[in-house]
């Protein structure tokens, strides 16, 4: 839509259209921007809205390189998911106050944490600008793009994750079930403990602190059904 | 160039000029004032019916039936001086009811209004946009509308808010999952994620080829208590839960702010109604007739018809049920939402592939359910004996 | 014509940086997961960024892959702290080494 306008106003990058290379830009700096906030927000519900932020420019670079599908899922997934638990533990923790980011338990611990990952950065720097990363080979697990047929991205990656990575894909799906388990007996109470307590605890989150305090309400007082976990009724 | 996500869109099939974007303007702002409006309507439809179930007269007051009553409360909370309690975090709290109306208006746009119109010969389809993705973009958006609800009850720094945005997160997350179950079920049967292609697919015979009637009516279902728990309306309305939570997750908030709550919800609820008659009835489909020129509105009246009784049947819910009890709403999204709909899945893709053979597989699903409940009342009863380990009595 | 894939590769290390840094400098442990987060996500950028490079579609099945593999990593991960905030209340990631047995 705004394509046709912003294609006259500004070129930006040599060889690419005025509008990809506007909305690179503007995503890149909402990832950068929020990663930044990521790792200097000191209140970690700040920490993970800026995450959100970041996870919102991965997307849009998703759909700028045609991954509509993997854009999606990286919303529903990703922000509709993933960081609402994080959220959903932050909140049901209490541990929503400020944190120290100046006291700094191991000394020169956070210099070496610069320097460690600037050599990373160099590292990949170095190799992806001298390396012949780029070995010619094309389209060897399936074909993304096909001009002759054109498909819909949801259709070929459908097909290449059904056939060609058929065992990985159901490797997942054990993997969730396992995560699911798991997670269900790292959240429940034992028999002994859930003796003592009502049935009221269904009645989560009992923090009587709001955001900006130390909690010290309780997870004591009763586990959350965060991830679907079924012990509550059966115990 | 057209961006990737609005390829299938008949109107940018030559390219994007101004015609084209004049005409994109138009449907966004007109989509925008509709929505905005029938929020209005809606509100005082909502308390008209609510009161009229409760055998007492409703607005009455503002305008010729209460009609104005809508608007007259919102240039009162306009008015209203805007408090921001000392305990909140100011940022988030200032950012909240945008969070939630954004996701609200934005996932309208994917639901076909109507069927084609051609104005001098551009022809475009009545509904903002048709992504190839169009489904998925809904579950992105309604998956989204939970950061408004929780960050609201989070930032305002009080502990009923707070309990109510731990409520919301939950909730939502719970009934995504089912939602989404019974969403697959249309695409399979679809065979595309854009939501005119859902709607096209449905419109052969009048009834007999919506996907309420060829999925079977049970994801309808599923989808329907899903998107009234999306949305927190009663009897899931937990969040907000004004006999407990005092106000839930809007407490503190006042003035212009709550009044944008307020409407994130009810926009919510028209979106979501849109959305079931988008997926499972057919969106405008229905008989026609030819009139010369206004031959496009009748699509459009089917579509407002169809939600209109989903709009009737929101609000005939709240003035029916009372609200669930915490662990009974969690118990109906884990144990009985999506085992159901995962089931469901089954059924409706092995009907797909084998076609009666899928009666073997529900045979099938039916008996492995039946072993899987009983173990797990078999388990419960341990439970309740004290001796998780069985071995003992089984009753 | 979009953007060249240099770009986005040069985001995509950027993006794997700032998530590294993250991890090693902050103490509390719900942050020190957002950070693993970043960096998953700088890799599916350089995964998406080589599936259109390389017209290959293996690129954007990965990124499937990676998603499913956070969700389960998020659950468990947050199951643990979970789990470790029952017994101590403000635990931060110094707190940790109480798991040896």
């Amino acid at each position: 839509m705004t394509a046709a306008v912003l294609a006259h106003l500004v070129p930006l990058v040599a060889g690419a259209s005025a509008v990809d290379a506007t909305t690179f830009a503007v995503a890149a700096l909402t990832v950068l921007v929020g990663a930044a906030g990521v790792i200097f927000a000191r209140n970690p519900v700040h920490a993970a809205l800026m995450l959100v932020m970041t996870l919102f420019g991965v997307a849009v670079l998703f759909v700028e390189q045609q991954a509509n599908f993997l854009a999606a899922v990286q919303v529903i997934v990703y922000a509709g998911a993933i960081v609402v638990l994080f959220l959903f533990v932050i909140m049901f923790l209490g541990v929503d106050k400020q944190d120290d980011l100046e006291h700094d338990p191991l000394r020169g611990q956070r210099p070496l944490a610069y320097v460690l990952v600037g050599l990373v950065l160099a590292a990949m720097v170095v190799l992806g600008v001298t390396t012949h990363w780029d070995t010619g080979a094309r389209s060897v697990a399936g074909v993304a793009r096909d001009s002759a047929h054109p498909q819909s991205d949801v259709a070929v990656l459908g097909k290449s994750v059904f056939t060609t990575y058929l065992f990985p894909f159901e490797i997942t799906a054990a993997l969730l079930v396992i995560a699911v388990v798991g997670a269900v007996v790292l959240a429940r109470r034992s028999a002994a403990e859930a003796q003592g307590d009502d049935r009221d605890d269904a009645e989560m989150g009992e923090d009587p602190d709001g955001p900006g305090t130390t909690g010290s309400g309780g997870p004591e007082d009763g586990m959350p059904a965060y991830d679907g976990d079924v012990q509550e009724v059966t115990s | 160039m057209t961006s990737p996500l609005l390829a299938t869109d008949p109107l940018f099939a030559h390219g994007v000029h101004w015609p084209e974007l004049l005409i994109v303007v138009v449907k966004v702002v007109v989509a925008f004032g509709a929505l905005l409006v029938a929020v209005m309507m809606m509100i005082w439809f909502e308390r008209k019916v609510i009161s009229d179930m409760q055998a007492r007269i409703g607005p009455n007051r503002a305008g010729p039936y209460g009609l104005l009553q809508s608007m007259a409360d919102g240039i009162k909370l306009f008015f209203k001086e805007d408090l921001i309690p000392d305990q909140a975090d100011r940022v988030v709290f200032r950012l909240a009811p945008y969070l939630s109306i954004l996701p609200a208006f934005l996932s309208f746009a994917i639901v076909p209004v109507g069927g084609f119109v051609t104005i001098s010969h551009h022809t475009f389809e009545l509904q903002v946009a048709d992504p190839p993705i169009g489904i998925l973009f809904l579950l992105a958006m309604s998956s989204l509308s939970v950061y408004g609800v929780m960050l609201a009850g989070w930032s305002s720094g009080s502990k009923y808010p707070l309990l109510g945005a731990v409520r919301a997160a939950a909730q939502m997350i719970s009934y995504e999952a089912a939602m989404g179950m019974s969403v697959i079920m249309v695409v399979l049967l679809a065979g595309t994620l854009s939501t005119r292609g859902i709607v096209l697919h449905q419109s052969q015979t009048f009834f007999g080829s919506w996907n309420l009637v060829r999925t079977g009516i049970v994801p309808f279902l599923i989808f329907f208590v899903a998107i009234t728990a999306e949305t927190n309306r009663p009897p899931f309305d937990l969040v907000e839960a004004d006999s407990e939570l005092v106000g839930g997750f809007n407490t503190e908030y006042s003035s212009l702010r709550f009044a944008l709550f307020y409407l994130a919800e009810f926009m919510n609820t028209i979106t979501m109604s849109a959305v079931v008659v988008t997926l499972f009835l057919g969106g405008p489909d229905g008989p026609t007739a030819h009139v010369p020129v206004l031959s496009w509105l009748i699509p459009v009246g089917w579509f407002l018809g169809k939600t209109l009784i989903f709009l009737f049947a929101a609000v005939w819910l709240r003035g029916a049920l009372p609200r669930l009890r915490y662990d009974q709403l969690m118990d109906l999204g884990w144990k009985v939402l999506i085992p159901v709909s995962l089931g469901w899945l089954l059924i409706v893709a092995s009907a797909l592939v084998w076609h009666w053979w899928c009666l073997v597989v529900a045979a099938a699903l039916a008996v492995l359910g039946g072993l899987l409940w009983r173990s797990v009342r078999v388990g419960a009863a341990r439970m309740a004996d004290g001796d998780p380990a069985g071995g003992v009595v089984v009753r | 014509m979009s953007v060249d894939p240099k770009f986005y590769l040069a985001l995509s290390f950027a993006l794997f940086s700032i998530g590294a840094v993250g991890l090693l400098v902050r103490r509390n442990v719900l942050v020190m997961f957002m950070c693993v987060e970043l960096m998953l996500n700088a890799a599916n950028l350089a995964f998406v960024t080589f599936a259109r490079k390389l017209n290959d579609v293996g690129g954007q099945s990965m990124v499937f892959f990676v998603l499913v593999v956070a969700a389960a990593e998020v659950v468990v991960g947050l199951g643990i702290v979970v789990a470790i905030f029952r017994r101590r209340r403000g635990a931060t990631a110094d707190d940790f080494h109480l798991m040896k047995g």
